[in-house]
């Protein structure tokens, strides 16, 4: 009974379960389609750089009376709309409709017709003739926050182009020189615009993984156990401990492949490209696995039946998968919440492998999480093997 | 040997030698302990205390040892429902390090042996369930065990497979020479295979010979079975005839047949008298040969299904009601 029994049983073990994991094609469909979801779901539902909102509907209200002077009538609230429509129809951000007065956008906004509105008062021509600003009101709709913050910051974009155009207008015009105070320029570690799929990509790489140890071992397990295959094992002169290597072995092998799904799906649909280097990738999934295969252990010896099995990983996953900095950046969250954050493994997987992945990270940029990673592993699998082998000797 | 989950024992100090070669069997209700017996001895629970050997090993202490030699069809269904028959096999097969070789050639034998052959590259899945259960033993053979355990391998079967599986079983025992142990609640199983029997009742052996010699128990003393079918038999006669003194007990077999054991050579006089009295119509009376069930009754004072409504599962270790069985009278 050496070594190379335990090794030999185990891949057995492994390929049995990749053989019917195989067979099972909806499990497959599902395989691919559940990291496609994901990825599209949280993908698309927060703003990125590369993804501003298109085509709100807003309404403008033209109430400028212009200004009437020296023989000729100016009408600056028609140059802005003009500048405003010209803008909008490079960058198609709003979805322009007319109103009549404040009263009306006001209507439409609480009909929900519209997001929002934009206001140009009456005196507005004359305001910026007299050598004032020109006041400009944006109507937001209360009930929607974040739209309305949206509208506010893109609005902001156009009035600042804007605002550049008439400078350089009066400049034609006066021969004054309006020179811009500033300018700032974004730079990112790696070249290209990042996007909210490289911020993810990697955080569903690392819970894709986890979950399939965490809750696909002691599903395997405990399937087996009320189905009474695991008996077959059992009463099979194997080690105990090659039960447990070759269904962990399995379940990595779908993880893996669910992570590579997700790095295709990512780099393919979504552009993310991989800046550091892919065998390290890999590398840290399967330091992913080993880090919660032992907790995942652990649930299959308590968990006596499937449904106890789920149940306990559904407690233990979810506050994970929000906590750990997949979804939502851990910096956003309020400092208890950080702390809880800085406890869980997944946190430091999958900020090591967004480190790889978007900044192109190597090893030495990232022997905190490693550590972290490893000591978590070790003391897991060093509960968990006792555990389990109790369990399996009952 | 003795097994406990927690405060409940579910086999208490139980003691019995098993010849090679023969057909042994645990008879009893569900819940009496015998398939916890069988997960025992074959390695699959830890005895609370007390062990047993099997071929010389000790079921503890040489556990892996034990396991080369014995094969288990267990109540459930040991195979991978999306693998194939042979994939099944193969897959068992290597765990036991059965050369390649060696174990392709057993696979097609027994294969071949329960006709499953034409079958052999199909999923388990799609088998009818005398299909599965002959895969179920044949699983059990790959590694040509010494000691076969069974534990209810009719359950759930219509009377042809079980006869077909009763057959097969024999037959391994006759030409293998394969001892063979065996767990049942049917009492034609164990009358019709074992050439001894133990009968389980609440985690005791309270019983062990042969059928024939069990049977003599009762039908060698003054005890008398009367068969009686009663046209209109209502709870009242049955309580007439209970409430006679020489009646041991009183079983309803159907809406007009009863059981009846007494001790006393009038037996037939005293169950006439009772019934005419309550205005009941005797349409046939006999004297059967003695069952096991009648010294499951004799020996236990209770039939063999009352106590099969408290079955405790292996890993609960806890109480779990089943469906009501239906009551008898007695």
């Amino acid at each position: 009974m050496g070594a190379k029994d335990l090794l030999s049983h185990s891949f057995r073990i492994a390929w049995k379960d990749l053989t019917e994991l195989y067979r099972n094609r909806l499990g497959l469909v599902l395989l691919v389609l559940m990291p496609l979801f994901m990825m599209v779901m949280v993908g698309f539902i927060y703003p990125s750089g590369n993804s501003a909102p298109t085509n709100l509907p807003v309404a403008l209200a033209n109430e400028d009376t212009g200004y009437t002077g020296y023989g000729n009538s100016i009408f600056l609230g028609q140059n802005f709309t003009m500048a405003l429509l010209h803008i909008n129809n490079m960058t198609s951000t709003f979805a322009l409709s007319n109103a009549t007065n404040a009263d009306d956008i006001k209507s439409q906004v609480q009909k929900g017709d519209i997001e929002g509105g934009i206001i140009i008062p009456s005196n507005f021509t004359a305001s910026i003739v007299a050598g004032q600003q020109g006041t400009l009101i944006i109507v937001t709709d209360q009930s929607n926050p974040q739209v309305s913050a949206t509208i506010q910051a893109a609005l902001s974009i156009v009035f600042d182009q804007l605002g550049t155009a008439f400078a350089l207008q009066k400049l034609n015009q006066t021969n004054m020189a309006v020179v811009k105070p500033f300018n700032v320029q974004t730079v990112g570690v790696v070249s290209g615009t990042p996007s909210y799929f490289d911020f993810i990509a990697p955080g569903i790489m690392a819970m894709t993984v986890m979950m399939s140890v965490m809750t696909g071992l002691p599903v395997a397990i405990s399937q087996e156990k009320e189905v009474g295959t695991l008996d077959g094992m059992m009463v099979a002169p194997i080690n105990r401990l090659s039960i447990i290597l070759g269904k962990t072995l399995g379940q990595t092998a779908r993880g893996l492949l669910q992570g590579v799904v997700i790095l295709i799906l990512a780099a393919v649909l979504f552009h993310v490209a991989i800046q550091g280097s892919i065998l390290l990738v890999f590398a840290l999934l399967l330091l992913g696995v080993f880090s919660f295969v032992g907790l995942g252990i652990v649930i299959t010896s308590f968990a006596k039946d499937q449904e106890t099995a789920q149940m306990m990983m559904m407690t233990l996953m979810f506050p994970m998968m929000f906590l750990s900095g997949v979804f939502f950046p851990i910096q956003q969250m309020p400092w208890y919440m950080q702390d809880i954050s800085k406890v869980l493994p997944l946190t430091y997987a999958s900020q090591a492998l967004r480190k790889v992945m978007v900044l192109g990270a190597g090893i030495p940029d990232i022997t905190t999480e490693l550590t972290v990673m490893i000591v978590f592993g070790a003391i897991m699998t060093a509960i968990a093997v006792p555990v389990f082998r109790r369990m399996m000797t009952r | 040997m003795t097994k406990a989950f927690g405060n409940f024992v579910a086999v208490d100090s139980i003691s019995f030698d098993v010849k090679k070669g023969e057909i042994f069997g645990l008879l009893g209700p569900n819940g009496a302990g015998k398939s916890t017996t069988l997960r025992v001895l074959s390695t699959l629970a830890r005895p609370t205390k007390g062990t047993a050997t099997i071929g010389g090993y000790d079921i503890v202490k040489n556990d892996n040892e034990v396991r080369k030699l014995i094969g288990i069809v267990s109540e459930k269904m040991i195979m991978y429902n999306r693998l194939t028959a042979k994939e099944n096999l193969i897959f068992f097969g290597n765990l036991f390090n059965i050369p390649k070789s060696v174990l392709m050639k057993r696979i097609e034998d027994l294969l071949e042996l329960v006709q499953l052959t034409k079958w052999k590259n199909a999923q388990v899945g799609t088998f009818s369930t005398g299909m599965r259960q002959r895969m179920n033993v044949i699983r059990a053979l790959l590694n040509m065990p010494q000691v076969l355990f069974l534990d209810e391998p009719t359950l759930g079967l219509d009377p042809q497979s079980s006869v077909e599986i009763r057959d097969f079983i024999k037959k391994l025992n006759r030409e293998d020479k394969t001892t063979i142990l065996i767990t049942t609640h049917m009492m034609v199983d164990a009358d019709l295979l074992c050439d001894r029997i133990g009968i389980m009742d609440h985690a005791k052996i309270v019983a062990l010979d042969t059928s024939t010699n069990l049977k003599k128990l009762i039908s060698g003393k003054d005890t008398t079975i009367v068969k009686i079918e009663v046209g209109n038999l209502s709870p009242d006669i049955v309580e007439a005839i209970r409430a006679c003194n020489c009646i041991d007990s009183v079983s309803q077999e159907n809406s007009t047949h009863l059981r009846i054991i007494a001790h006393s050579d009038e037996a037939f006089d005293t169950v006439i008298d009772a019934v005419r009295e309550k205005g009941g119509k005797i349409n046939s009376m006999e004297n059967p040969q003695p069952t096991l069930e009648d010294v499951f009754l004799h020996i236990t004072g209770h039939e063999v299904r009352d106590s099969a409504d408290q079955k405790i599962p292996m890993a609960m270790g806890r109480r779990h009601f089943g469906a009501p069985q239906q009551g008898r009278v007695r």
